[in-house]
């Protein structure tokens, strides 16, 4: 798996750094932008794009805001049962 | 010296298992810079708090279970989530995070702490769960899995303006619908994180583990890469399409409630 595949929807980039970036091809970089892995060329013209673009300073802004609460969904933790097996052996190791 | 845990099939576990466990490469230990407060937290014993680490291992050496019961409910929810990017039972996840923390105890007294304990605890998991998964014929092998859902674009070509738009090629026809709208309060709505926690359990597997980990544990990316042993380009490749269909998921759902 290529981390991008030349596909006909995907716009090339990388080849000229006055091209606009064009919001299609903005939302399938946003990754790369925002764990800054996107080359220095295309960084600039994610900016640029951005600058001039509400609708992606939206979706940037979306973005960020799912990282956010995505940070805040709880874990399931162990079941009660296994946990109390857990400190049943705990004590078991320790007496041994 | 064995171990023998009641009421679990299977659940006896030798001094050897912890083998090769001692000496984790250091390649795979946290040493960048936290900046995510839940993460933060929940593993400042990777973060370079050698002292309290040294402290905590002390303790539990000395059989201290307070010690034991802090680190089982700190890192076992974790620790499941994990086992379950390898075993598709709820069950078997549960045994493989049992049998962890008795390879923890069993190993205890041979840690040189090279490694960070959390960085340990989350190799012994990923080798059990290997070990489990191989078992049962079920071996999910994240560097051959792909996306899941094909590599198509992650908005719908219908949302932008066909490519031979005489002023616009590629921008928004539909441009994202503001969450803004319903206020940060609402966004908080417990409403609001059942949605996206539907939209995760219901994520293709590799996209799903991967978005764990990252957005909802916190780990850095070259973690989730040693632990899914997956490279740092197919990584991004997973999260991007995870966190795609997330924020489509929440956009529906914010407009339906506008």
């Amino acid at each position: 798996m290529a981390p991008t595949s030349d596909t006909d929807w995907q716009p090339q980039m990388g080849d000229d750094t006055l091209d606009e970036m064009a919001c299609q091809e903005l939302v399938e970089v946003i990754t790369d932008y925002l764990e800054g892995t996107l080359p220095t060329s295309d960084r600039a013209r994610f900016d640029a794009h951005l600058a001039m673009c509400p609708g992606c300073r939206e979706y940037l802004e979306q973005m960020r805001a799912l990282i956010r609460l995505s940070g805040s969904v709880t874990a399931k933790s162990i079941e009660p049962a296994t946990r109390d097996s857990l400190l049943r052996a705990f004590r078991r190791w320790r007496d041994s | 010296m064995t171990l023998r845990i009641s009421g679990t099939s299977g659940g006896e576990l030798r001094g050897q298992n912890c083998e090769g466990y001692r000496e984790t490469p250091p390649g795979i230990a946290c040493h960048v810079p936290v900046t995510k407060g839940r993460y933060e937290s929940a593993v400042a014993l990777s973060t370079g708090d050698r002292t309290s680490e040294a402290d905590l291992i002390d303790r539990l050496r000395r059989g201290e279970e307070a010690a034991f019961t802090w680190l089982v409910d700190t890192y076992s929810p974790s620790l499941k989530r994990l086992a379950l990017a390898f075993v598709s039972l709820d069950a078997v996840a549960e045994e493989v995070v049992q049998e962890t923390w008795l390879a923890l105890l069993t190993g205890i007294g041979r840690f040189e702490a090279r490694s960070s304990l959390k960085t340990w605890l989350f190799k012994i998991l990923t080798n059990r769960a290997k070990t489990r998964a191989a078992r049962e014929k079920r071996v999910l092998r994240f560097s051959e899995l792909g996306p899941e859902d094909g590599d198509g674009p992650v908005v719908s070509p219908e949302r932008f303006l066909p490519p031979d738009h005489p002023s616009f090629p590629g921008h928004w026809s539909t441009p994202p619908h503001p969450w803004s709208v319903a206020g940060d309060q609402a966004v908080l709505r417990r409403e609001t994180m059942d949605v996206l926690r539907r939209g995760l359990e219901n994520l293709p597997r590799s996209q799903r583990t991967v978005v764990m980990l990252r957005d909802v544990e916190g780990w850095p990316a070259h973690e989730v890469c040693a632990a899914l042993e997956l490279s740092e380009a197919n990584q991004r490749v997973l999260l991007h399409r995870g966190r795609s269909r997330l924020r489509a998921i929440l956009e529906t759902y914010f407009a339906e409630d506008a």
